[in-house]
């Protein structure tokens, strides 16, 4: 299961530096531990693509960041998304909030979220891992240690 | 009215040993005034988002502060990040560049032209220092005030539109680009 204060203490483990968000509604329950980690610091931005667009500066200036939106600002960041990992080459870790994932799986939302979320992801050709309530926080710093090792971008969809 | 040479002319006079962004039509021009490995010609860019990518390097090197040439039809699809440049204090020089066409297209106008006041916009935004030129002497005369002291500022420039203007086309490949202002951020190539 995921918390605020274990997400926090895994990125923190991994020697994250920046989370770059804007919070949804189940993501948004980490606000206090986020703000408060001694070593991250809590970026807000106003829409996706520039929280992809901030991380990436922060990447080239030598930080570690890792982006926290919801796959619904994941859809509204497609072109930033594209030039920052396939143009400049710039590796980020995402962590994306798939809305109403787990109503779906189950057949109780009509949401549209869980249908687009991993092909979009695949779309843009960056490799990810679903999440739900089986896996634990050392999953995400296991999957970022990964993806720094490779320098590659990574995303890790969290089933909500 | 001042012509976009004038207006990079300050900018380079004035720039100091910050790193430069520079996309759409000043994209194309600045290499004329600066081209070390601290100037990022950014093309292919990311629509809007020369502010965020650099807020994002002014965050991660806050003793070396950032310029960004921005267009306007550029900043109006990103307008937010007047928002979060006001939000997170760096040292961030955000460069409005306003000609109200879409010039890096052919010079179609963009949505507002003429009406649009960007300065007052970044001001609303929660952003204190901000500043408007329109005539090459006058920012001549005030550059020096605005590009310097602690960001974030914004300038809008209120520069010549140019009609059928080629796209421009950055001075080196991507990868280069980055290896070089990676290098002269003082970073080793991974």
């Amino acid at each position: 299961m995921f918390d605020g204060a274990s997400v926090v203490q895994a990125l923190q483990d991994c020697g994250v530096t920046h989370v770059v968000w804007i919070p949804d509604s189940d993501l948004g329950r980490w606000e206090p531990e986020l703000r408060e980690a001694p070593r991250l610091q809590l970026l807000r931005v106003c829409r996706e693509g520039e929280a992809i667009a901030l991380a990436a500066g922060l990447k080239l200036g030598g930080k570690n960041p890792v982006v926290l939106i919801q796959c619904t600002g994941l859809f509204e960041a497609g072109d930033t998304l594209r030039n920052i990992l396939h143009d400049l080459h710039v590796p980020l870790f995402l962590l994306i909030g798939v809305r109403s994932y787990r109503a779906h799986q189950k057949g109780e939302s009509t949401d549209s979220c869980p249908v687009f979320t991993e092909p979009i992801v695949r779309a843009w050709q960056i490799p990810y891992v679903l999440l739900d309530e089986r896996h634990a926080p050392s999953d995400i710093s296991d999957a970022y240690r990964r993806a720094s090792a490779k320098n590659e971008s990574f995303a890790v969809l969290l089933a909500e | 009215m001042m012509k976009l040479c004038e207006a990079l002319e300050v900018v380079a006079l004035h720039r100091g040993q910050r790193i430069v962004v520079a996309t759409m039509s000043a994209a194309g021009e600045w290499p004329k005034w600066s081209d070390t490995p601290l100037d990022f010609i950014y093309i292919p860019s990311a629509m809007g988002q020369a502010p965020s990518l650099g807020l994002g390097l002014a965050l991660a090197q806050p003793e070396r502060g950032v310029l960004v040439l921005n267009g306007d039809g550029c900043t109006l699809m990103n307008l937010g990040c007047l928002v979060t440049l006001a939000h997170h204090p760096a040292n961030v020089f955000l460069l409005i560049v306003e000609n109200s066409l879409y010039e890096v297209t052919g010079g179609q106008p963009t949505a507002g032209a003429g009406r649009v006041d960007f300065a007052a916009l970044a001001k609303a935004a929660g952003i204190e220092r901000v500043y408007r030129f329109d005539r090459a002497d006058a920012w001549r005369g005030g550059a020096a005030e605005a590009l310097s002291g602690p960001g974030p500022v914004v300038v809008s420039l209120q520069v010549e539109g140019r009609i059928g203007q080629k796209t421009p086309k950055a001075p080196r490949p991507m990868s280069e680009q980055i290896a070089r202002l990676r290098g002269g951020l003082g970073f080793t190539p991974s």
